[in-house]
């Protein structure tokens, strides 16, 4: 039995202890926004912030992350409340399938949370980390950045 | 495991909902895609005929209506293009329509989701579904209201007098009945300058639930007592299997091993347990059937069998053109093979018993897909239903069908519904390939500086005729008969130019057969034929002396191609010029500019492109620092939508000319995760500079393919100005770059 707190509820899950973090999330407590891209770390579709930090929830065993919260895209904001990240892509319409957008917004989180206004070159860099396929690049870069111009990134 | 909290039984008794936008109200859930099966499942036993008004529309007694469209949203932005034309036509707000996309037991069966045709025929069909429904309510109203239909008007679902006073909404005239009408073929279309809602830029009803991670893809589809399953693929291709070690995955929980055949897969309660056995379970397998050297892949394809020569342009005297003088240039291109890549691998699940079985699948093709299962499975095809959920963006056929088959023969087996969802390795292993091209292209030039001859062949593998789609990987390793061949869309389009030289010579050489399983894949083949013809075009003016975009339009007589060049040279600023640049042998960065123009399918998009790259001598690091595109797609029915498209194809064209290719040994596939398959990068995406040229009186093209195909040509002659060397082999990795300016 393992203690996460999980967009800051206090959840408990029974899994062996190997079992990745995106697992649990998604199977055990409904959290299916964060998405299985790679299972090596390279794609970024399953990031989520432990503790405030980027991980890669498809190589981070439960066990890694006891006692520690978790915050998944789900926790960020709803349709209805988004985060400024979640409605600065609304505005841009930064999306086309979708399925990597959760890690793209994770990400894009943690680097604001680093670098709250990042040069566009910084960002693009950072946001490396992170792969989309369908080719919304552009308008991720630029719904980021008007995030960082409005609000530093908070 | 997770408690489901309902027995399968008391769940088909209720027939529970399955699906549920988290968070969303149910009206916003159900606009934005997220289909719940109860929710759908009220229509069933609707008719679905394409001819039947009925077929495509439901109108409600609360004022909304139910879209069902055999059209899927692949990530493209259809449900709301879609939604757009069944509102213009009939004058409702499009927040009251409802799209139910591509379920086999609702929906028209409209032809798969591809080659662009989701608006521009499905859309259509819609429009002339929704067009006829409305004037048989203006004629219903007419005489309700005791005037003449003429003098009414409606606007948001209430028909009235034009000039005010009392009148009846389609909710009263309908309620919930059904319309029985017959679709109008030749129904009146609204005027363009009627459009309320075409041609805005309305918002996608799924980007709220996408970035906030209540939409529900297929990968999130949930049935009670669902089983994670797991195919085992060969270790190396056309291998069978010869035995099974199940004791190997003994220690791992509630796992069931299944073996049909060469089929090998696991099932087990918790997922992490399914993709641990998948990966411990032991088994033994015959060497394989074998593949090509890859370094011998074009050679391979020159010495391969051709079954027939198809002739797909012939003007003028070729021959005699060549034999009376003048320069003659010749080159070859080659174009690898490339994966869709997608970055969700795929999923499906199945609930499969004796008597019936139901998908849900990211197929861009669930109609043509239920005849397949039917088969595989062995049923009645109306009692197979596929059912459309978001997959991970779909550009042709990658493996959603294979997930499914896989999922479908490992739930007929365990007797319970089955999630498949691929590993990382056998997305990039076993999804089908957009085949490989190799061209050669050869031209003359007299005296003046004119083309007087033009001749253009490909090697390409052939379709096979009438095959309904690619063998599947399950019923092909379990000994399932299905049909067999190759299929890989309408590679051949566009290895003849568009312009308009007096002697043309275009033969594709159908051949044999291609390594790896080929499929269509975005855009299919014409970004391997334009990045040939438009080098070459580009190769020829070099060689004619003369300025690449005035040489181009020289030949063109289309005013629709025309215009997006001259909008692009216009944009850019470009300069004209009778020879590249002379390259600085000693500048660490070298620069240029290059053009090209595609009139896609030689039927559809016109689109123009110019790019201006910096070439890293050190690293071959190519970097587009500009570019500039130009379409001319008919009639826009959301400019924002078709601007994604446009982004997401030149994105993903860049990437494909910049970074991929499928590499394999003797065995299978070696190119099988991001690293080994890189795709375009955030710090690799220029920023874009798109103009659409709209032609509202027009027919609406799809915009879903064209705007990558100019990209490789683009690319090439940048290159190509900035270092004066011709890459006529893609991708263009840094390596390849680096050897070839000899740094």
């Amino acid at each position: 039995m393992f203690r996460l707190v999980v967009n800051g509820q206090p959840r408990e899950v029974a899994a062996d202890p190997e079992t990745p973090l995106l697992y649990v999330l998604r199977n055990d407590l409904g959290l299916t926004g964060t998405k299985f891209g790679c299972g090596l770390g390279q794609c970024g579709a399953c990031t989520v912030l432990v503790d405030g930090q980027p991980m890669r929830s498809c190589m981070l065993p439960v066990q890694a992350v006891a006692g520690q919260a978790v915050t998944t895209i789900e926790g960020l904001g709803s349709p209805e409340r988004p985060h400024p990240l979640q409605a600065a892509l609304i505005e841009e319409q930064a999306v086309q399938c979708g399925y990597c957008t959760p890690g793209i917004v994770m990400a894009a989180k943690a680097i604001l949370d680093r670098t709250p206004r990042p040069t566009e070159a910084q960002l693009k860099q950072a946001l490396n980390e992170v792969l989309c396929r369908c080719g919304t690049h552009d308008r991720v870069v630029r719904a980021v950045l008007r995030v960082a111009a409005t609000m530093g990134g908070r | 495991m997770a408690d489901i909290g309902m027995t399968r039984r008391s769940f088909l008794k209720t027939g529970g909902a399955m699906v549920v936008g988290f968070g969303l109200g149910p009206a916003l859930a159900a606009r934005a895609g997220a289909q719940t099966t109860a929710a759908a499942d009220k229509f069933l036993g609707k008719t679905v005929a394409i001819d039947a008004v009925d077929g495509f529309l439901a109108l409600h007694a609360d004022g909304t209506v139910t879209l069902f469209s055999g059209k899927v949203d692949l990530g493209t932005g259809a449900r709301a293009a879609l939604t757009q034309m069944a509102a213009e036509e009939l004058d409702v707000p499009v927040e009251r329509i409802v799209m139910i996309e591509g379920d086999t037991a609702l929906t028209p069966d409209q032809g798969a989701t591809a080659g662009s045709a989701g608006v521009a025929r499905g859309g259509m069909q819609i429009r002339r579904a929704a067009a006829t429904a409305r004037r048989a309510l203006l004629d219903r109203a007419a005489q309700r209201l005791g005037r003449p239909a003429s003098d009414l008007e409606v606007k948001d679902g209430v028909i009235a007098p034009k000039g005010g006073g009392p009148g009846v909404s389609y909710a009263e005239l309908v309620g919930e009945q059904r319309l029985n009408l017959a679709v109008n073929q030749k129904a009146a279309l609204k005027d363009p300058a009627q459009f309320r809602v075409i041609g805005k830029a309305v918002r996608r009803p799924d980007i709220p639930a996408k970035v906030t991670g209540r939409h529900r893809f297929v990968h999130d589809m949930v049935l009670p007592e669902m089983l994670h399953g797991r195919a085992i693929r060969p270790p190396a291709v056309g291998a069978t299997l010869l035995a099974v070690d199940e004791a190997s995955v003994a220690s791992i929980p509630e796992v069931r091993v299944v073996r049909i055949g060469s089929f090998l897969g696991v099932c087990a309660e918790r997922e992490w347990d399914a993709v641990r056995a998948a990966k411990a379970l032991k088994a033994t397998w015959s060497p394989g059937t074998g593949l090509p050297e890859q370094a011998r892949l074009f050679a391979g394809i020159r010495a391969t069998p051709v079954v027939r020569d198809e002739v797909l342009a012939s003007r003028g005297d070729v021959a005699s053109a060549f034999a009376g003088g003048g320069r003659t240039l010749a080159a070859t291109y080659e174009w690898p093979i490339q994966s869709h890549a997608c970055m969700g691998p795929s999923c499906a699940v199945a609930d499969v018993t004796s008597d019936r079985a139901t998908l849900w699948t990211g197929s861009q093709s669930t109609h043509r897909f239920r005849t397949t299962f039917a088969r595989i499975l062995g049923l009645p095809q109306d009692k197979v239903r596929l059912i459309y959920l978001d997959g991970s963006g779909c550009y042709g056929m990658n493996g959603h069908e294979d997930a499914a088959a896989d999922a479908a023969l490992l739930s007929r087996a365990v007797g319970r519904p089955v999630r498949v969802q691929w590993s990382r390795e056998d997305e990039h292993g076993w999804d089908p390939k957009g085949p490989p091209h190799l061209l050669d292209l050869r031209a003359a030039i007299d005296d003046r500086g004119e083309v007087v001859a033009w001749n253009s062949e490909a090697w390409l593998p052939a379709p096979t005729q009438g095959l309904p789609n690619v063998p599947l990987l399950a019923p092909l390793a379990a000994g399932i008969a299905q049909p067999m061949g190759t299929f890989a869309g309408m590679i051949q389009q566009n290895v003849d130019p568009p312009y308009q030289y007096p002697n043309v010579r275009t033969v594709i050489h159908w051949i044999k057969d291609t390594p790896l399983r080929a499929a269509n894949l975005r855009g299919p083949g014409k970004l391997a034929n334009c990045f040939a013809v438009e080098s070459f075009v580009d190769e020829m003016a070099v060689l004619a002396g003369a300025d690449p975009i005035e040489f181009r339009l020289r030949y063109l007589k289309d005013p629709r191609g025309i215009e997006v060049i001259r909008r692009v040279a216009a944009r850019i600023g470009w300069t004209p010029r009778p020879r590249p640049q002379t390259a600085d042998p000693r500048a660490p960065v070298l620069t240029g500019r290059g053009f090209s123009y595609v009139h896609y399918k030689h039927s559809e998009n016109y689109v123009a492109m110019g790019m201006e790259v910096a070439v890293e001598r050190a690293s071959g690091r190519i970097r587009v620092t500009r570019l500039v595109c130009a379409q001319d797609c008919g009639l826009v029915i959301n400019p924002d939508c078709v601007r994604n498209q446009v982004e997401g194809c030149i994105l993903q064209g860049l990437s494909r000319t910049l970074f991929e290719e499928v590499a394999f040994d003797r065995s299978g596939v070696t190119s099988l995760d991001w690293r080994g398959y890189p795709v375009l990068g955030f710090s690799d995406a220029p920023p874009l500079e798109i103009e659409l040229v709209d032609r509202p009186t027009e027919p609406p093209i799809g915009t879903g393919e064209a705007a990558g195909t100019p990209v490789p040509g683009a690319l090439a002659n940048a290159m190509f100005d900035a270092t004066g060397v011709r890459m006529r082999t893609a991708p263009f990795r840094p390596d390849r770059v680096k050897a070839a300016l000899g740094a």
